[in-house]
């Protein structure tokens, strides 16, 4: 028989699939020495075991190299297939990234964690990498399988490389795989390695057979296989010393190793960066890549320029600190920074200028060695050639563009004039004194030559010099006016002049530089401030995203736009207009991919490079906002790390202001709903009580009717049909009060303004209220000349009805009850009051509040809104309601009614409608 | 008034309500049709040709309204609306629509039955008050444009203020909407003067009512218009 109860085993098994799925996927690495070791092999060999448990396993992407024994291993699993891959005539195979997300296995294989994804084809890649594919996987909670070879790992590259004298051109970040949850070396003695090669169960690609040949020599194997055996060893020792870390007291602070790896524009800059890298490993420091940027240094190719930013993302890849510094003198800029960062060692490359060139001016590393006192200095030697670096001087970078090319004609021309005005003015002394040594009249030459050293450049300064040393030497020394040079010494002291132009030179424009750059950093600075500030005093997203927009737009001159996220979480174009900087070609799907990964994208970024814009993700502290999209008019201004450093910190800006306005409006809401809820609750217990009483006696006089109908007196039967009646009257009055004071506070009533006579008014009150009022005195004092007031007739009336009824109710039979207006300056005064017992309690305002009975419940039955709905409908009148006592005893309920300036009295009205009439 | 019983045609979608309506009209001798719908009331109308409607104003498929301009559109038969109490928009809309008096709900039976009772004389022919009207201790005679008490003390009221009288007698018992004395009173122009009704109604008052304060003839209809009660 079917029983239909579920299966317990199939439940816990979903709970703790669930459960799981819910966690970041594990990655497991298959880690080995060399390619043909058996890494592909063992991964395969594991997925059967894990299948054989139950596991969901689907093959994601596997090289089999054409090896038998590997393929029957895939028999039995679930095989992905390839995406295929155009490459103008040619198909090729690549991991369908997008399915294997859309199947959503438990566990997935993918060969090979260091390959590059095919680029250039068609469809192109989402990653440039496939360590990133994989993230992308751990990140949808599918556990991976993979394998990667020790000499793809980026900090080793370098080392391989001394190994086996072939570079490494696909390579992964270190982070990878120390953050993966396991590394399993697959290992064998190199012998066996070679035997298998000799016997063919080693696939070497085609092209790469001869070097390849050349890698697998002995020495290399061994080397690598050591390499890939202290690696794993790192990672058990590291894990060891956590576990240590954790378990055991938190005893002294052991100071913490801090590295700085200085480097310049030279090639051995990644060379260090890699060193640094392990070093700080084996330190467990942390580490900073500084690249000092020395006017020299400003000028540089595009070629060098774009490998110093290779450079600083390298570092920042290996999980370094990347920071640019300016200086005049990289040394001396250096060690400030290592000392207010406090960095115990400082690696710099070995200087690679000859010793007697290093005598005219201190190389770095020599400048470090001789002055960091307390900080140690380790030298890295070059190793190898290094790639033919073109130190060619090019065009300047924009950003820091110096002073040369640009106008030298007007320097050049005060260089001349100076002369001129120098031999004038030595003329007239030599004039005025023939005795003068002409030691003196040099002294002017030189003063001119320093002057416009400073005001016009080095370049300008040297042409003064010239002109300078000729113009005296033409001049004044003997032969005059003739260029003889005679003496030896007017040369030292052309030379000397020289010397002088430029020194001051290039101090002037040394300094100069280093003004723009300060100048340019604050000012960057400047406008980050300027935005957080006005995002501090904004309110509402769509203010703050135009206050946003302009400011990115401006700082980093590109058009720029703010898409944020709606409902459904789909990332949109605002629906407030365009700006004129707005970036209008944004691609919505890039956006909504980074929106969804909170990851960059776009220009500069690991994924999607190819795309016209960069696209950052707008974050506060939990949730995602949104996507800043950018169209930058320099690209490569906006990848320099420092620049994207600075775009993102705006992005975090921005991010948080959307947050905080988020929290304001959600803390709003929030309040909205609280106190809705406290009314719903009151309204509920409310009627609950007040309605079902009346309803008990309407349903038990109505059953007794229906059952009993013959055998009840008529009497009988016309006193419970009367109650019946009664009851359900009174009933429909507290529903009706109850759906009036809702409608009125939710502003579901529009107040309709006509002019109304107020014992019109009054007369229908009275007139409702027969009934109540029959056995009360009432006395009514309208004065005559009372304005028509413009209200809504029925709200008033029903303030009126409400009022007259309470003093009706709280009030002995017999009891006087008089209805007062008057007139006052600006509005019209109407009280209600009665010679009763008056009110009781201290406070009457607390009378207004909802769900308030003067008296005890009782008899008298009531919800207690009837005084609450008054005051709503007087405060929407911009009128005002109380209550006081009166003397001796009595209330009195008073309400005012604002009058427009222009109210005529009745009588006034009167005469000028009988005017008009009676034409 | 006719041997024959009268007809009425109730139309309201509350089965509830409709019984009890049945039962009342039944106890005043009057044959009962019924319909829950616009569409049906229509098809009643033109079927049973009945001698008075109490339409709902709240029907589900159409509004009330409708029902009224449909059937005025060939009958002149008295209709009576029965609303919610604070739908003034929509009783002015079915008065102006045709319809001749409303009804409240909760309503009190005596209440439905004194309005249908008026609503029918009207027809009969009888119900215009005529030219006599007995307003307070005041015997008005609208043609002679006289007002006389019975001790033979005279009253001054203004041509205006007859005209008003003359137009709430054509319909005595029964609302006038303010816009109807606007345009008859006033001309056709000044149907947006409320202020006017205002005042005159008020001088009525002071010079008809023994007690202005709280009238017994010349009642208010807050937000509809006004009603000459008719007390014998």
């Amino acid at each position: 028989m079917n029983d239909h109860r579920p299966d317990p085993d199939l439940l816990l098994a979903q709970v703790q699939h669930t459960e799981a799925q819910a966690a970041r996927g594990r990655l497991t690495i298959f880690f080995g020495a060399n390619a043909g070791v058996g890494k592909t092999y063992s991964m395969l060999e594991a997925a059967q075991r894990q299948r054989a448990q139950g596991v969901d396993v689907v093959v994601g992407y596997v090289e089999l190299h054409g090896r038998e024994e590997t393929e029957r291993l895939l028999a039995g699993l679930t095989q992905l297939p390839p995406l295929q891959m155009h490459f103008g005539g040619s198909a090729r195979r690549e991991f369908d990234l997008d399915a294997a997300l859309a199947r959503k296995p438990r566990l997935l294989l993918v060969d090979e964690l260091a390959h590059t994804n095919l680029s250039g084809g068609d469809p192109p890649p989402r990653h440039e990498k496939r360590w990133q594919d994989i993230e992308e996987l751990l990140d949808a909670g599918i556990d991976v399988f993979t394998t990667v070879n020790v000499q793809h790992l980026e900090s080793l590259s370098d080392v391989v490389w001394q190994i086996t004298g072939v570079r490494q051109l696909e390579t992964l970040p270190d982070r990878v795989f120390d953050q993966a949850d396991e590394v399993k070396l697959v290992d064998i003695p190199p012998d066996e390695l070679l035997q298998r090669m000799r016997e063919g169960r080693v696939y070497l690609p085609q092209q790469a057979q001869r070097a390849l040949e050349n890698f697998f020599r002995k020495g290399n194997l061994i080397a690598l296989r050591e390499l890939a055996l202290r690696k794993t060893a790192d990672r058990v020792d590291l894990a060891m010393r956590d576990y240590r870390r954790e378990k055991s007291v938190r005893g002294s602070w052991a100071a913490r190793e801090r590295l700085l790896v200085a480097v310049g524009p030279d090639a051995q800059a990644e060379q260090l960066v890699r060193a640094g890298k392990r070093a700080a490993d084996r330190l467990g420091a942390e580490w900073l890549v500084v690249f000092v940027e020395t006017p020299r240094l400003q000028r540089l190719s595009e070629f060098e320029r774009n490998r110093r930013i290779e450079v600083l993302r390298l570092g920042e890849s290996l999980g370094a600190e990347a920071i640019t510094l300016g200086g005049a003198a990289a040394g001396v800029e250096l060690l400030a920074y290592a000392r207010t960062r406090n960095v115990s060692r400082i690696m710099v490359g070995a200087a690679r200028r000859p010793r007697w060139r290093r005598l005219l001016r201190r190389s770095t590393t020599d400048f470090l060695l001789d002055a960091s006192r307390d900080i140690d200095v380790i030298v890295i030697a070059r190793h190898g050639g290094a790639d033919a670096a073109g130190t060619a001087v090019g065009a300047p970078d924009s950003v820091l563009a110096g002073d040369s090319g640009k106008q030298l004609w007007p320097r050049y021309l005060l260089a001349v004039l100076s002369t001129l005005v120098a031999t004038a003015v030595c003329w007239i002394f030599y004039g005025l004194y023939p005795g003068l040594g002409q030691a003196n009249l040099v002294m002017i030459y030189l003063l001119t030559t320093a002057l416009v050293a400073v005001y016009g450049g080095r370049r300008a300064a040297i042409l003064n010099s010239v002109l300078g040393v000729a113009a005296f030497d033409f001049v004044f020394v003997p032969p005059r006016f003739s260029f003889a040079v005679s003496d030896v010494q007017y040369l030292i002291t052309f030379a000397i002049m020289l010397a002088v132009a430029l020194i001051i030179g290039t101090l002037n424009a040394n300094v100069r530089q280093q003004a723009r750059i300060a100048g340019y950093r604050e000012r960057r600075t400047t406008l980050l401030y300027e935005m957080s500030r006005q995002l501090a005093i904004t309110r509402g997203g769509e203010a703050m995203a135009e206050v946003a927009v302009r400011h990115v737009s401006q700082v980093f001159t590109s058009r720029a736009v703010l898409l944020l996220a709606d409902e459904q979480g789909n990332v949109v174009y605002p629906r407030a207009g365009l700006l004129d900087v707005s970036y209008t070609g944004a691609d919505l799907g890039v956006a909504q991919w980074v929106f969804d990964h909170r990851k960059p994208a776009g220009i500069g970024t690991d994924t999607l490079s190819g795309s016209a814009g960069l696209y950052l993700p707008l974050a506060g502290g939990e949730r995602a906002f949104g996507v800043l999209a950018l169209l930058p008019q320099n690209p490569r201004r906006v990848t320099l790390p420092e620049q994207f450093r600075l775009l993102e910190t705006f992005a975090a800006q921005i991010g948080l202001a959307l947050e905080r306005a988020d929290f304001a409006a959600h803390a709003q809401a929030a309040e909205v709903r609280a106190e809705s809820e406290a009314i719903r609750n009151a309204l509920l217990a409310s009627i609950s009580h007040d309605l079902r009483t009346p309803l008990a006696t309407i349903a038990a006089g109505a059953a007794t009717l229906a059952g009993n109908l013959d055998v009840l007196s008529a009497a009988d039967r016309g006193a419970l049909a009367a109650s019946v009646s009664e009851e359900a009257q009174r009933m429909s009055d507290r529903i009706t009060t109850l759906l009036e004071l809702v409608r009125l506070e939710t502003g579901a009533i529009q107040p309709r303004i006509e002019l109304y006579g107020l014992e019109d008014l009054v007369g229908t009150a009275l007139h409702r209220l027969e009934t109540r009022l029959r056995r009360h005195r009432v006395v009514i004092e309208l004065p005559d000349s009372l304005p028509l007031l413009p209200i809504d007739g029925r709200l008033i009336e029903q303030v009126l009805e409400n009022l007259l009824d309470n003093a009706g109710k709280y009030t002995p039979p017999g009891s006087l009850i008089r209805i007062r207006a008057q007139r006052l300056a600006r509005q019209v005064e109407i009280s209600i009051e009665d010679d009763g017992p008056g009110l009781a309690g201290a406070d009457p305002e607390i009378l207004f509040e909802k769900f308030q009975r003067g008296a005890p419940e009782g008899a008298v039955g009531g919800i207690g809104l009837g005084l609450a709905i008054c005051r709503t409908i007087l405060a929407l009148h911009k009128g005002r309601i109380w209550a006081e006592n009166r003397a001796p005893h009595g209330a009195a309920l008073r309400f005012t009614l604002p009058l427009p300036a222009n109210a005529p009295a009745m009588a006034e009205q009167r005469l000028s409608s009988e005017i008009l009439a009676s034409q | 008034m006719t041997l024959a019983s009268r007809a009425v045609l109730v139309v309201e979608d509350e089965p509830q309500l409709r019984r009890v309506l049945r039962t009342l009209l039944e106890l005043e001798k009057f044959r009962v049709f019924e319909a829950d719908s616009a569409a049906r009331a229509l098809v009643e109308a033109r079927t049973h040709k009945p001698d008075l409607l109490i339409v709902d104003l709240g029907l589900p498929d159409r509004d009330g309204s409708e029902v009224i301009s449909g059937v005025r559109s060939w009958s002149r038969v008295p209709i009576i609306v029965l609303s919610a109490r604070s739908d003034e928009a929509d009783k002015v809309g079915a008065l102006e629509a045709g319809a001749d008096d409303y009804v409240t709900k909760p309503f009190g039976a005596r209440e439905l039955i004194a309005r249908v009772q008026v609503a029918l004389r009207h027809t009969a022919g009888a119900g215009a008050a005529g030219a006599l009207l007995q307003i307070g201790g005041w015997r008005i005679d609208l043609t002679a444009r006289s007002a006389r008490d019975e001790r033979g003390g005279e009253l001054h009221l203004t041509p205006t203020e007859y005209r008003l009288l003359e137009v709430l007698a054509q319909h005595i018992g029964m609302v006038v909407t303010h816009r109807t004395l606007l345009q008859q009173v006033w001309g056709p122009g000044s149907a947006q003067q409320t202020h006017y009704l205002r005042v005159y109604m008020k001088q009525l008052r002071g010079k008809l009512e023994p007690d202005p304060a709280r009238p017994r003839w010349l009642l208010t209809e807050t937000g509809v218009g006004y009603r000459l009660a008719q007390r014998d």
